[in-house]
């Protein structure tokens, strides 16, 4: 059962990121996400008063986290871990309780129309045909990258070796699977 | 029995399901999940490759068409100006094609022009109309009383059919309302223009100057690819904007610049250069004049007299220009893009060149580089049977030499009886907003007033179509075949637009709709194909490439050809001296500063801050934001006021302002973003937003109009570029 040690990853490098927000309107098409929904979204903090100002530009999505508070929180089970160590929703088991939504440290969930709640999939979808998440694909910067950690060899795996990186909210003990390079 | 991945999953699913009823525990182990995630099914059944008209860069696209719908968008990875990768614009061309306000059928005007009351017609009345208005105008007045506006890449059906009619009237607000004082500057000074896309190599530069240009919210796909790519490779950026902007954020020096005053600082970075003998002086012995005369005019443009100006500290100009020079020749100027601003633009761009020439960065990896292009011989067009007046672009009493294309804004004004050579009578409109994309909108109207007919092609219900006598509703891109597109470019490369689906409503393609009008006024000769795709497919096949490969791959690529002198390219100028020209000899006869000098601008009023406006990374200008996609994650503009200035006016962010200019004019309400990233002397807003036409019922009404503020134009006297950069506003609450 290969798949179950692989441990699929983003690494964002904000140096590159000029937040154009194409990855967020590449995965609203890949997914067909619903109006006024979106699985990803652009962070623009900036620091500093004038004129001595610093800047980072984060796209931001579920963070896949390897100790998810939103599984530990679903009463049904549609929460749960799936390949690659990714969070996934299994839409028929999920009442729309939101006890996950409330879970989530990241408010990276949101109530489908449909009734169920859903998020950034890592287009676990694509994955499949060996085909990078449609934000990936589409990063005009090139900001983006997508693969598996428990291989050393992989392309996130160097970069987290290589560069300086962080992750969001560590603090609650989530261990978030989306590196944000510094 | 093989035990596949899948049929292992499957039955591990079907166990952890029956011990996972109680606790949910279970599934939570890896892999042992039936329930993959679920395909949203938006891979096309067909793919077709084309290119985008979102904006004007011509990214590759290959389109996912699902069940006769266009489902999603993606980069063509074999076209070199996309590279598998889209902007957030391309990404959202179905919203396009979908807009429940598109035109949908032609229309002729029932009431007063402007009043936007129309009937709808049938093709045939509506072509037949146009036409007849076309042989009056052309009885009475002659062939060039007829204009034509055209901004966008379906534009070409009617510049060839108005040429074919007598007329060489065309123009585009893309000229002197936006890049036109860089051409002028460039070609002034290397012999050749920046072109579109510019002819830089990002890519490999080592440090990248940027003079007000936004790049990553103007967000042109490769070069934004570029920027990225030469960041990640430890390439440096010096920012000089009076905003924090994007690429401010990722600079090693932000200098934000008192407006109005870049020259000062590009003149006190040549002088330190010069001074210093930082420059490349074996480049310029062998390939540049006047270096001695720039020398002798540098001499008193000091770090010391440009603090004063620019508000820069001396020693900043000092360390900034040593570290620009250190990192030549892969030391690049940006030379902008929509940089008519203060009316001495092209002496502006012109400093930007020449300080570019000092680098020795043209010609040369990580600096300028030469371009070539895929030869495709040309239709072969009966050839035009009138040579036409020269364009009436200018005011009686003025000319304007040194400007390489028409000025709309110059045709528009001729349009007003008297004030030009000869009178214009008639305009064709295509694709072009005028009344957001010219300044001062109250003259365009009088213009337009003043006409015997307009007529609008568009795909939208923007502003202008509402003054039209008749609206013709063109097809988007995903509709249509254009043109082949075949740019100057760092690889030579043809690429195909194809239609995806059939056209919408009662939609045509403009070459039908060119062609149709040319069968009514006796001119069927000069469209002798059967459709747009045949001509493309004969221009393709001329030129010895597969049509089979360029309708499969969309894209044909060539052999790349030396750009730079790295690459063993021998650079040549076609200047009058066939030098890089620092003098120019040309700029003095004509009677202007044969080198760059420096003028102060104005001051804003009391309680005033001067207005400067430019985009969004999701926007082009105002024919996107009715995108109702695109409007998912941008659908207003927020006026940028300095936080410290914001309280002293007693506004907050998030409030809802107007501004009022020094004129009188007023803006539609807009929110505030109180921020440390701009100036407190001037505010910034993005452009394309607040539309007031009655049809496009997303965009109406959110945000404002910078255009309506822009009263006040400063023409720029080399090439008539209209500066816009010179008006002020005050804050009132909405």
């Amino acid at each position: 059962m290969p798949d179950a040690k692989k441990r699929y990853a983003m690494v964002v490098d904000t140096r590159g990121c000029v937040a154009c927000k194409a990855c967020v309107l590449a995965c609203k098409a890949e997914n067909a996400v619903p109006d006024g929904r979106t699985r990803d979204w652009l962070v623009e903090e900036v620091r500093g008063r004038f004129p001595r100002l610093a800047a980072e530009n984060r796209s931001e999505r579920c963070n896949h986290c390897a100790g998810a508070p939103c599984v530990d929180a679903c009463p049904t089970g549609a929460s749960h871990v799936a390949e690659g160590g990714t969070v996934q929703v299994t839409r028929h088991k999920c009442t729309g309780c939101k006890a996950c939504m409330a879970a989530c440290p990241y408010d990276a969930r949101y109530v489908h129309p449909d009734g169920f709640v859903d998020k950034c999939t890592f287009c676990l979808h694509r994955a499949q045909y060996g085909k990078l998440p449609a934000c990936v694909e589409v990063c005009p910067t090139a900001c983006l990258h997508f693969g598996d950690l428990s291989d050393p060899g992989a392309e996130v795996s160097r970069l987290l070796r290589e560069r300086k990186w962080k992750v969001n909210h560590p603090e609650t003990g989530a261990r978030p699977n989306v590196y944000f390079l510094v | 029995m093989e035990l596949t991945r899948r049929r292992f999953i499957r039955i591990g699913g079907a166990a952890a399901g029956a011990a996972a009823v109680g606790s949910g525990l279970a599934t939570r182990w890896w892999g042992l999940d039936g329930d993959a995630v679920a395909d949203p099914g938006t891979d096309g059944d067909r793919v077709v490759p084309t290119f985008c008209e979102l904006c004007f860069w011509k990214c590759g696209v290959l389109a996912h068409v699902r069940d006769g719908r266009v489902t999603k968008l993606t980069g063509n990875p074999k076209h070199p100006l996309s590279r598998g990768r889209l902007c957030p614009r391309g990404t959202g061309g179905a919203g396009l094609l979908y807009d429940p306000d598109r035109l949908k059928r032609p229309m002729i005007r029932r009431e007063k022009r402007g009043e936007a009351v129309f009937e709808e017609v049938g093709w045939a009345a509506a072509l037949d109309y146009t036409a007849e208005k076309l042989m009056k105008i052309k009885e009475k007045y002659g062939p060039e009383a007829v204009a034509l506006y055209s901004h966008g890449y379906g534009g070409s059906w009617f510049k060839h059919l108005l040429k074919a009619y007598g007329s060489d009237a065309i123009a585009a607000p893309s000229y002197a309302q936006c890049r036109g004082p860089r051409e002028v500057g460039w070609q002034l000074t290397f012999g050749a223009g920046v072109g579109s896309p510019e002819q830089l190599d990002i890519e490999n530069s080592r440090v990248l100057t940027l003079i007000g240009s936004h790049l990553g919210e103007n967000m042109h796909n490769t070069q934004v690819q570029e920027l990225a790519a030469a960041l990640d490779r430890g390439a440096q950026l010096v920012v000089v904007d009076p905003r924090f902007s994007t690429a401010a954020g990722k600079a090693r020096y932000w200098l934000p610049i008192k407006p109005g005053t870049d020259i000062a600082l590009l003149l006190a970075w040549m002088h330190v250069i010069v001074r210093d003998g930082l420059h490349d002086r074996a480049y310029l012995d062998k390939y540049a004049i006047g270096l001695d005369k720039l020398a002798k005019h540098l001499t008193d443009k000091t770090p010391e007299w440009a603090w004063t100006e620019t508000g820069i500290p001396a020693g900043t100009i000092v360390e900034t220009a040593r570290f620009i020079a250190g990192g030549r020749p892969a030391s690049l100027v940006h030379p902008g893009r929509r940089v008519v601003w203060y009316g001495d633009d092209t002496q502006r761009t012109r400093a930007i060149a020449i300080l570019n020439a000092l680098l020795g960065s043209y010609a040369r990896r990580g600096g300028i580089y030469v371009p070539s292009q895929m030869q495709l011989p040309t239709y072969p067009y009966a050839k035009y049977g009138h040579e036409p007046r020269v364009p009436p672009d200018s005011p009686k009493d003025r000319a304007y030499p040194l400007a390489d294309e028409t000025l709309a804004s110059g045709l528009c004004m001729a349009s007003i009886p008297g004030t030009a050579a000869y009178d214009i009578k008639g305009w064709l409109v295509y694709g072009t907003n005028l009344l957001m994309a010219m300044p001062q909108p109250e003259k365009v109207k009088e213009a337009i007033q003043a006409l015997d007919f307009i007529a609008v092609v568009d795909v939208l219900p923007a502003e202008i179509a509402g003054w039209a006598d008749v609206v013709l509703p063109e097809s988007t891109y995903l509709e249509r075949c254009d043109e082949v597109d075949n740019p100057p470019y760092k690889v030579p490369f043809a690429a195909v637009r194809q239609p995806v689906v059939e056209p919408m409503h009662d939609s045509k393609p403009g070459w039908w709709i060119a062609r149709e009008i040319a069968h009514r006024i006796g001119l069927a000769d000069y469209f002798p194909w059967k459709d747009s795709l045949e001509y493309a497919m004969h221009r393709v096949h001329s030129a010895g490439i597969s049509c089979e490969t360029m309708k499969s791959d969309g894209v044909v690529v060539g052999k790349a050809q030396p750009t730079t002198i790295e690459d063993g390219l021998e650079p040549t100028f076609a200047t009058p001296s066939g030098r890089i020209e620092l003098f120019s000899q040309r700029l003095a006869d004509a009677g202007f500063d044969p080198m760059p000098g420096y003028t102060p601008p104005e001051e804003p009023p009391a309680g005033h801050f001067r207005l400067l406006f430019g985009r969004s990374p999701v926007h082009t200008f105002g024919r996107t934001t009715n995108n109702r996609f695109l409007g998912e994650v941008a659908s207003e503009n927020e006026v940028w006021v300095n936080a410290d200035a914001a309280k002293e006016q007693g506004v907050a962010g998030g409030d809802k302002v107007v501004l009022v200019n020094q004129d009188g004019a007023r803006s539609q309400p807009i929110r505030v973003k109180a921020t440390e990233r701009i100036r407190p002397d001037c505010v910034y807003m993005v452009h394309g937003f607040g539309h007031d036409a009655k049809g496009l019922k997303f965009a109406r009404n959110r945000g404002a109009d910078d255009a309506r503020l822009v009263t006040r134009i400063k023409v720029d006297p080399i090439m008539g570029g209209t500066g816009m950069n010179v008006n002020f506003v005050r804050i009132e609450r909405a």
